[in-house]
């Protein structure tokens, strides 16, 4: 009989009957270590972003509570993830599982290095958001839920990183699907329904996607557990459709991320929000879909990454060229902002593509670096249109006379976008270039320094026409309140970025690492399964 | 709707439905039934009352916003997973007291607290669609 079954038997029979009855030995079925204090680090997290949305969703007409209770949920989540940072970095991967369940009965939350850099980075940008979200969401916006839709947002995130069961990370990409429309829809404006809509129909169609491979995956393995899956996928190759699996998650993954022949729903969404709604978007969602394509195609069928390899590549530099070709082509600065998040993602999957432990970091650090950047460049369009009055570079103008402060922080993020040097856009695109050459894809490399320079013209018009190009007509100045909420988490971004740009001594060697354990996952595996595991 | 038979029967069937939704909760321990199947009994009487004497009413007779109710659901099925903290297992382990109240011995677990949030999450998050989709009828 299997152990699992017989143990929720006599658990209710315990239950129902006397419970001082001889003991029942639990040890075929549950955890019986106890858990230290610490394990808890890998699932307080999430567990504090949905209750404090949850009260937030209780004094949601409130609003002048919402700040103070999302403020200091967000610092601590960001210490939470810190902390998660280091204690991995010293000791390896640790997991908990829900239930006390043995895996892989129980579901497993499982922290190794890549998933926790990826949460630290975006508990720091949701940070920032929600700390300028104080000026930029207005009462309405407040009223519609902001706060608890951010919570819930980083909920979602903050679980897809660190689940370690791949149809929990189905349940994750869900949180943060239905968060992130109640985001997009903030003030239902006829604009916003619109980008809604398409953002919608594409996501919903890449999450069924992957739900229909997570069925296969059950079907052929027998069990979700991500480890589990690593531990066996040798056993299976030759016998399993293990190819069309892989395939079926790319494509799904690569609808997530806006890789290229599916990437049209981005730009088409993302401007219509507010800004700094697509400030968090830009930086999150995207690197939630190109985590589970490392993820699965990386840890869990690294053969079948290896001959989808060039598929890959070719995606990738597509990809690349595409979205900053995209940038170029744009005059409102928020569609210009989408096409770069597109072109981030390519060099991500190239790293993907590229595999081993060279191209697995490139892609890791290349994607902290892009849900930093990414969230400063959309905050400081918003900056930019606040004082300059529009969107449009055809009327934007005189911003470097009017704001000395964002035309220097637009001269650091735009050049750690385009990878120019001395910020942290240059090291992932040396790693990655690298990485390629090594291999002997001259053409993925070249494709690379082409995004790049296409990136650094987009990115030198835009700095040209709206900050020294002389004011074309007199706009009625800003008002200057708030102006600390607003200046405050765009400087912390931009003191990021300056800093890895010229220390990236740390981020190179944590990608490095997190590359290494993703590329041969026994401590993974061993952290789910210390004893081999119920069988 | 302003039909007699059915404004007459709204409320009782409104009380017998929220009596039942209850009844449904407890039992789904370990029968059929549980937090989802009874939030939705719930939810659909409040939608009965509401097609009966108007949105209005509903709201005024559950004073809190049913958006707020799915929040408290969720603040309840979070903490039940907390209680194990103190107990040095795993997030959201099953936790049993057996208190006697009455000379009755009652088994009472965080598993039941998790469902009982999930009922009013279901309620809360239902109900609010169902209220919502009704009041637009008199737009």
């Amino acid at each position: 009989m299997n152990p699992f079954l017989r143990s929720v038997t006599d658990r209710n029979t315990d239950a129902m009957a006397v419970p001082t009855t001889a003991p029942i030995d639990l040890s075929a079925a549950m955890v019986m270590a106890p858990t230290a204090l610490a394990d808890w680090l890998v699932i307080a997290p999430m567990a504090l972003m949905i209750t404090l949305g949850a009260v937030l969703m209780m004094v949601r007409h409130r609003i002048w509570l919402h700040g103070w209770i999302a403020i200091p949920g967000l610092v601590a989540l960001v210490l939470m993830e810190g902390l998660l940072v280091y204690r991995v970095a010293v000791d390896g991967p640790f997991t908990m599982t829900a239930g006390r369940w043995l895996p892989p009965f129980g579901i497993s939350f499982t922290a190794d290095l890549m998933g926790s850099l990826l949460a630290l980075a975006s508990g720091l940008v949701a940070l920032a958001a929600g700390i300028y979200g104080l000026r930029d969401i207005d009462a309405t916006g407040r009223r519609y839920g902001f706060y608890p839709f951010l919570l819930l947002l980083m909920a979602g995130v903050t679980g897809a990183f660190l689940t370690g069961d791949i149809f929990n990370l189905y349940v994750w990409f869900e949180v943060l699907l239905i968060s992130s429309f109640g985001l997009l829809i903030l003030g239902s404006e006829r604009q916003q329904i619109d980008g809604a809509l398409k953002y919608a129909v594409l996501n919903l169609l890449g999450t069924t996607l992957f739900l229909i491979a997570v069925g296969y995956v059950y079907a052929i393995f027998g069990t979700l557990n991500m480890a589990d899956i690593a531990r066996q996928a040798n056993d299976y190759r030759g016998t399993a459709p293990l190819m069309t699996l892989s395939a079926l998650f790319i494509l799904a993954f690569a609808m997530k991320a806006a890789a290229f022949p599916v990437n049209f729903w981005l730009p088409a969404s993302y401007h219509t929000p507010r800004i700094v709604v697509s400030a968090l978007f830009g930086g999150l969602l995207t690197k939630v879909g190109v985590y589970a394509l490392m993820r699965v195609m990386v840890m869990l069928f690294p053969v079948e990454r290896e001959q989808l390899s060039f598929l890959l590549a070719i995606i990738a530099a597509l990809t690349m060229v595409i979205g900053a070709l995209g940038a170029l082509a744009q005059s409102d600065l928020r569609r210009m902002a989408g096409f770069a998040v597109i072109a981030g993602i390519g060099n991500i999957i190239a790293g993907v593509a590229i595999g081993g432990v060279p191209g697995v970091s490139g892609a890791i650090l290349y994607s902290l670096h892009s849900i930093i950047v990414m969230t400063a460049l959309y905050l400081l369009i918003g900056e930019a249109a606040r004082i300059g009055g529009s969107w449009s570079l055809q009327t934007l103008g005189g911003l470097y006379r009017d704001a000395p402060w964002i035309a220097a922080a637009a001269f650091v993020i735009f050049f750690a976008a385009a990878g120019l040097p001395p910020f942290s856009g240059l090291w992932p695109k040396i790693i990655l270039l690298k990485a390629a050459l090594d291999i002997g894809a001259w053409w993925l490399s070249a494709a690379i320094l082409i995004s790049a320079l296409i990136l650094t013209l987009t990115l030198g018009r835009v700095f040209l026409l709206a900050f020294w190009r002389p004011r074309i007509e007199p706009s009625a100045v800003p008002s200057a309140a708030g102006a600390l909420q607003r200046s405050a988490p765009l400087a912390g971004l931009v003191a990021i970025i300056v800093f890895f740009g010229i220390f990236p001594d740390l981020p190179v060697r944590l990608s490095q690492e997190a590359a290494a354990t993703l590329a041969d996952p026994r401590a993974y595996i061993q952290s789910v399964f210390p004893t081999g595991g119920a069988e | 709707m302003n039909t007699l038979i059915l404004r007459t029967v709204a409320p009782p069937i409104t009380a017998l439905m929220l009596v039942f939704s209850v009844f449904v909760l407890l039992r789904g321990h370990n029968e059929p039934g549980g937090g989802f199947i009874g939030g939705l009994i719930a939810a659909s009487a409040l939608a009965i009352y509401g097609i009966a004497y108007g949105v209005s009413a509903v709201r005024r007779a559950i004073r809190f916003h049913p958006m707020a109710i799915a929040g408290f659901g969720l603040l309840v099925a979070t903490l039940s997973g907390f209680v194990s903290v103190f107990v040095g297992v795993p997030f959201m382990t099953g936790l049993w007291i057996y208190p006697r109240i009455f000379g009755v011995e009652l088994p009472l677990a965080t598993v039941i607290s998790f469902d009982i949030g999930v009922y009013f999450v279901v309620l809360g998050s239902i109900a609010s669609i169902a209220l919502a989709l009704e009041e637009r009828e008199f737009d």
